[in-house]
């Protein structure tokens, strides 16, 4: 045993110490020889004989000199590194194959190293949090309305922690959070930031804890308790300069004084998780008494005793929830609440599941494309050296060494493809994961990790071996010896099978371009059709902007301000209206109830979900909603404490059907409303989803506004405005953070974002399909016609055309690529069904998309075969026929 | 057929090596080959320049140390000598080559006494 592993010890040192060890045995056989010469001279012969004696008992100084070598070192190091010389040589020599095949390659490589680090965060690594599996969203069982029928009231939830076995600890936060709902008040100007309110407990459920100071006490969620705050740590990095001496400071929070108790890790992006796209600055206690009356607006997290099942859970949690009162003030009222329970992590990714699969795929036929088209390049170098080949093996190299010698150069391409194109995704995904505007989770988590390294060893080791395969194939059935005979493989049987290969590579290069440009461009559709939705609103030329100011809780107050604002700002030059809401569509969403007032009073099945916008007049005008019945809210309105109500299509179907629903009376939000007008239905939360019931109030003594948006309706855009709508906005109060004007366009873009990145990446996809497969079909042509050139200088020198002989060639290309295009035609109906649910009004048979990218890759195909054909029909026979 | 030479057995040699240079102390090379060819009879098939390849593999495991030095012909030539873990691997592979030996003998004897002779 210990004999064995010196010997391997010094079987490596040998390996280094090559030459100085060559050397050394070269003088050791020469005096050798040289004693052996000695003797044989004192034995009576010549010097000459003597020395040729010496020389036949040696037996052969280099074969010594070899077997030496094998014994000493390693041997198959000692191949590899001579392959890779080769290899290398070779490769420089060839650099342009080179480059192309290398950039192909990191091409293939980085599109699926970036699709993968994706997948890898959202799908497979567990949620950054201990023991992630433990960790439970709880929603209604059938959310009708929006984040209201996802959240439950702080009475329900007190009572479910009470009441629960399951669970190790519930604990929510506050789900109607705005962006910009604090103004931090700073040495100059207010700055709005995000502040979340979360639950008692929220944390501690999560397992954050505070990377800096404590978490939050419990004693901190009493009413009118000393106000604290948690930064998050990139707020932390970017206002107080990661300074640690800021725990224990008060700043001063939209005029109230908080202290600052501790920072979270870098670790925790509460929106990656629960809010894709947003950002939060920090973290303030949400305390129950001071909700009790504001119904449903909390959103449940828990995690799962130990050894306790989802299913256990479930079981409990449909028994508990029915039974939750919505107020323990009135306990007669029971809301019917449902609970379903969701494993946070599925809660998180399982809408993306199918998307990001689907997105797997695509990248994964691009790699696929990737090899046949390598495979291809390398099968028509192979031919251009099957000389060398030939004349390789005359010189003793075995078909075994050749072909592993095919082998070493297929994997260095791989090695170099794999190495650049992991370049290539590193920045791709730095870049991804700064992208805050696409409202995917976690993708601010999104980077190069040991699984990204790995997947990346296999997929290129993967690849190395596809595409090294066909031409050792070859290799390994044709015989060598015949290669050098026949002068580089244009026999005519050689040379046909040859060219079968290669065009059945193209063939399956066009297929897979096929499938791929067919599911791109379902999506393609299905976005276009996203785009083309009727909103109900106009968001170009509107933009929005946050306002703050002191009501001091009055209406009166307010209605002045509104009213000055609107009117203040509208006569800005260049604004057409304005208006304020109290909440944006695509944004954050609330709901109550509405219904229509009956004789008895109404009971709970009466009331409809409904989106509720507590707004000015002269904002539906601003967003571009249409009124289709009665008229907008007036001042007077809001001056007379008139409750009004305008409500949308829906709401008037559910309500009043096939009856005018003007002048009549609701209940909503506790009181008796008029209708005075009915609006078109808006996209509430996305383009995609059906219009909910939506109701517009003024913002009268009944209905308080929770934070103001003053919207803009302007000729001009948006940064020409934002100047001048600042000067008048702080004129009117001085305190007026400094917020951002948005575009209304961005709240929509924010939502169709996830779609938006999908098809642009399997758009890129299917682009990069088609050009590899045209390069392909190029290739093979444009090789047939260089070895066809004696055959075509006769048939022009017999009389045929230039436009025959064109002709000729681009049939060849169209019929492989119609071979291809009808394979691909038909796994396309077959993948389609899969990506079924991924679109949206688009039947997954599409003619029209099946038809349009059929032609677009016969077209690429004609373009790919008519270079070729006009070289082809420039040939000059008498030169062609003696070149022959 | 008889005066054709032996091949060496796999292994033959390194042994033939270990028990030359324990029996005539520090040897060049050509020295060990010359004294197997002699000792042998001139009977084994040895292509003198494969004793090197033996002699960097005993070398490897530790079995024998080299040194340069000068030769009675005053030459400079690689020196070999056994070593302890040589020595010790010797009596291991001496004892292994007699049991061999012993059993290959009887049985090749039993098979001409009982043969169709």
């Amino acid at each position: 045993m210990r004999h064995s592993l010196r010997e391997a010890f010094n079987r490596i040192r040998s390996f280094f110490r090559r030459d100085s060890l060559d050397q050394e045995l070269n003088q050791e056989m020469a005096s050798h020889l040289e004693m052996a010469i000695e003797e044989n001279i004192g034995r009576g012969m010549s010097a000459e004989e003597a020395r040729r004696q010496a020389i036949v008992r040696f037996g052969g100084v280099q074969q010594s000199l070899e077997l030496h070598r094998e014994s000493r070192g390693l041997p198959w190091l000692d191949t590899l590194t001579q392959d890779l010389r080769f290899t290398f040589r070779t490769l420089k020599r060839d650099y342009g194959f080179t480059i192309v095949a290398v950039l192909i390659l990191a091409l293939g490589v980085a599109a699926n190293i970036t699709v993968f680090s994706v997948v890898n965060t959202i799908l497979l690594r567990p949620l950054p949090f201990p023991d992630s599996q433990q960790l439970v969203r709880i929603v209604e069982k059938d959310p009708k309305a929006g984040e209201s029928s996802k959240t439950y009231t702080a009475d329900a939830t007190q009572d479910f922690q009470q009441q629960n076995h399951s669970f190790q600890s519930v604990s929510g936060y506050f789900a109607f959070t705005g962006p910009d709902n604090f103004k931090l008040m700073g040495n100059s100007q207010p700055m709005p930031v995000t502040g979340m309110l979360v639950a008692e407990g929220f944390f501690q459920t999560l397992g954050v804890e505070p990377s800096l100071g404590r978490s939050f006490k419990s004693q901190e969620f009493v009413k009118h308790a000393q106000p604290v705050a948690l930064l998050s740590y990139s707020f932390w990095k970017r206002q107080f300069a990661g300074d640690p001496s800021i725990v224990g400071r008060a700043i001063d929070l939209s005029n109230t004084s908080v202290t600052v108790i501790g920072v979270l890790p870098n670790t925790f992006d509460f929106g990656s998780v629960f809010s894709p796209g947003a950002k939060v600055d920090l973290f303030t206690p949400y305390i129950m008494d001071d909700f009790r009356d504001d119904g449903n607006d909390l959103a449940l997290v828990g995690r799962l005793k130990k050894g306790v099942t989802l299913a256990q859970a479930q079981s409990e949690a449909d028994q508990l929830f029915p039974q939750l009162l919505f107020e323990h003030k009135h306990p007669e009222f029971k809301p019917g609440y449902t609970g379903q329970l969701t494993i946070l992590k599925d809660y998180v990714s399982g809408k993306l599941r199918r998307s990001l699969i689907v997105l797997w795929c695509a990248v994964g036929l691009i790699l696929l494309i990737v090899c046949v088209n390598l495979s291809n390049l390398l099968l028509a170098r192979l031919a251009a050296r099957s000389k060398e080949f030939g004349m390789r093996s005359a010189l003793g190299a075995g078909r075994g060494r050749i072909v592993r010698q095919l082998l070493t150069e297929s994997i260095v391409l791989a090695a170099g493809g794999a190495g650049l194109g992991l370049g290539v995704a590193w920045f791709t995904i730095r870049y991804l994961a700064h992208q805050g505007s696409i409202a995917l989770p976690l993708l601010s988590m999104v980077c190069v990790d040991g699984t990204v390294l790995g997947w990346t060893l296999l997929i290129a080791a993967g690849a190395a071996v596809l595409f090294g395969l066909a031409p050792g194939l070859r290799m390994s059935d044709s015989n060598l010896q015949e290669l050098l005979k026949d002068g580089g493989g244009h026999g005519a049987s050689e040379g046909r099978k040859h060219g079968r290969l290669r065009s059945m590579l193209v063939v399956a290069e066009m297929a897979l371009a096929c499938v791929l440009l067919v599911g791109a461009g379902l999506l393609l559709r299905s976005f276009l059709r996203v785009l083309d939705v009727d909103l109900g609103f106009e968001p170009s030329r509107a933009a929005a902007i946050s306002v703050d100011f002191d009501d001091r809780e009055k209406a009166a107050t307010r209605a002045a301000k509104w009213q000055e604002i609107v009117e203040r700002t509208s006569s800005i030059p260049g604004v057409e209206t304005a208006g304020i809401s109290d909440n944006l569509p695509m944004s954050r969403n609330r709901s109550w109830g509405i219904a229509a007032k009956g004789k008895q009073k109404n009971s709970a099945q009466d009331f409809v979900p409904v989106f509720v916008y507590i707004v000015s007049p002269g904002y539906l005008k601003a967003m571009g909603m249409r009124l289709l019945q009665g008229r907008d809210i007036g001042w007077h309105d809001i001056a007379d404490n008139r409750n009004v109500v305008i409500i949308n299509e829906t709401v008037a179907r559910r309500l009043w059907p096939g009856q005018s629903p003007l002048g009549r009376t609701a209940i909503a939000g506790g009181a008796e409303v008029q209708v005075i007008g009915v609006i078109a239905d808006v996209r509430e939360s996305s383009a995609e989803d059906n219009a909910g019931a939506q109701m517009y109030l003024p913002a009268t003594k009944q209905f308080g506004p929770e934070g103001e948006y003053l919207v803009l309706r302007s000729k001009l855009p948006v940064a020409a405005l934002a100047r001048s709508v600042m000067i008048t906005l702080r004129r009117i109060n001085p305190g007026q953070p400094a917020t951002e004007f948005k575009p209304i366009q961005a709240l929509v873009d924010h939502a169709t974002s996830p779609r938006r990145f999908f098809v642009l990446l399997v758009g890129i996809f299917a682009a990069l399909g088609l050009l590899l497969a045209s390069l392909g079909i190029y290739g093979v042509i444009s090789y047939s016609v260089t070895r066809q050139r004696p055959e075509i200088g006769v048939r022009m020198a017999l009389g045929a055309t230039e436009i025959r002989v064109q002709f000729d060639v681009i049939w060849s290309t169209m019929r492989l690529a119609l071979v291809g295009a009808s394979v691909g035609v038909v796994a396309s109906l077959a993948v389609s069904r899969l990506v079924a649910s991924l679109l949206f009004r688009t039947a997954p048979t599409d003619p029209l998309t099946f038809i349009g990218m059929i032609v677009l890759l016969g077209a690429v195909a004609l373009l790919a075969g008519y270079l070729p054909a006009r070289k082809a029909s420039k040939i000059d026979p008498m030169i062609a026929l003696r070149a022959n | 057929m008889g005066q054709s030479k032996l091949d060496l057995l796999q292994g033959t040699l390194d042994v033939m090596v270990l028990q030359t240079l324990e029996v005539l102390g520090p040897l060049h090379g050509y020295g060990i080959a010359r004294r197997i060819e002699q000792v042998s009879g001139n009977e084994v098939l040895l292509n003198q320049g494969t004793i090197y390849a033996s002699l960097v593999r005993l070398q490897q495991r530790g079995w024998i140390a080299a040194k340069w030095g000068i030769s009675d012909t005053n030459r400079k030539a690689k020196f070999y000598s056994i070593t302890k873990g040589g020595k010790k691997q010797l009596a291991e592979d001496t004892a292994y080559w007699q049991r061999l030996s012993g059993v290959m003998g009887r049985v090749l004897a039993m098979q001409g006494e009982g043969g169709e002779q």
